[in-house]
């Protein structure tokens, strides 16, 4: 950077450290948006930590009953994981279509992402209601509690999520891209890509390293 | 779009927000973060069934290998980056991270402690009575 041009801008740069701060006032709305999302999301993750940390201390607590080995799926689980990783892509895809405005591929990325969602959920519930067939539900032993309750408290989530992600697409379809819409859709992407996260610590924690013990 | 082009003078970027604004390099963005997230996933599953490794080594290859697949999924699909301009963005995380950590080593590592120093519960049950 030559002299001339810092000096021209001295004023925004006292003490000549090259770097022009400008004072643009308070950030615009969809920064103070997402990130305040953001912040809710971690703690979100904060919230399943401690499921994760009783799932870990109850994980040999079986009370007789049975242990992670006899009763994961592993092919099941790869079905889950592979649906929830494409559904975070399809919800990129989404998220650029409607940064371009593109109706088209809004609308296919928001339905693809929704039936990976849903197969997703009908595989869980489908495992989930086989354990109770079996008698092996959640009040079998402290080990299935934990279990149900912290896979259980992803699968809300991800229930949620495809709600909101039909609101969207009615949004999108009744407003269009509006400013405020738009803001909606990035928060709706980061909650969608939050849960692919956590979903990583489940399949990893509970059901890989379950399955060994 | 004049929303983004105003958002280009500012030097702060949400969270989800990338950087590059071309349709092509975002959508190549996101399919080398899925690549590499099937990648890890697939090591994952089939190191968790092989014998091919000396066994106490799998659940610590687990683990790193869930922690490096959420790093992609934060680079790659949530653009949480280092950059100057996500500074806010990487120390919510960053605290997140903490209290995550405090909240799940604290919770193992006092709970096997109490584990191991407490007698086994049928010899707690005649000192009740």
């Amino acid at each position: 950077m030559s002299m001339t041009a810092t000096a021209g801008r001295a004023h925004a740069d006292p003490h000549h450290i090259g770097l022009v701060i400008e004072h643009p006032g308070p950030a615009p709305k969809r920064i103070v948006t997402a990130y305040g999302f953001w912040v809710f999301l971690l703690s979100d993750i904060v919230m399943f930590s401690c499921f994760f940390a009783a799932y870990a201390v109850l994980a040999d607590q079986t009370a007789g009953g049975p242990k992670g080995s006899e009763i994961f799926e592993q092919r099941n689980v790869a079905i889950e994981t592979v649906c929830l990783l494409l559904s975070s892509f399809t919800c990129g895809m989404a998220s650029i279509a409607a940064d371009v405005r593109n109706r088209l591929w809004f609308y296919l990325g928001m339905a693809v992402t929704c039936l990976l969602g849903l197969i997703f959920l009908v595989i869980e519930f489908r495992e989930f209601a086989d354990l109770v067939a079996r008698g092996y539900g959640p009040s079998r032993s402290a080990f299935l509690t934990a279990f149900f309750s912290l896979v259980g408290c992803h699968g809300l989530h991800v229930s949620a999520g495809i709600l909101w992600l039909l609101t969207m697409m009615a949004q999108v379809f009744a407003k269009g891209f509006r400013a405020d819409v738009l803001r909606r859709m990035m928060c709706f992407a980061l909650f969608w890509h939050a849960l692919d996260i956590v979903w990583v610590g489940v399949f990893s924690v509970v059901y890989l390293l379950g399955s060994g013990v | 779009m004049s929303d983004q082009a105003h958002m280009r003078t500012e030097h702060d970027l949400a969270p989800g927000e990338e950087e590059q604004h071309s349709v092509g390099t975002r959508i190549l963005g996101y399919v080398v973060g899925l690549v590499l997230a099937l990648l890890l996933t697939a090591t994952s599953f089939f190191i968790a069934g092989t014998d091919l490794v000396w066994q106490p080594s799998i659940p610590v290859a687990l683990i790193v290998l869930a922690i490096a697949q959420m790093g992609v999924h934060l680079v790659f699909f949530l653009h949480i980056t280092t950059g100057p301009d996500n500074t806010n963005n990487v120390l919510a995380l960053a605290f997140g991270l903490l209290v995550v950590f405090l909240v799940v080593g604290g919770t193992v590592w006092i709970m096997a402690h109490l584990n191991a120093n407490m007698p086994a519960m049928d010899q707690i049950m005649p000192m009740r009575r």
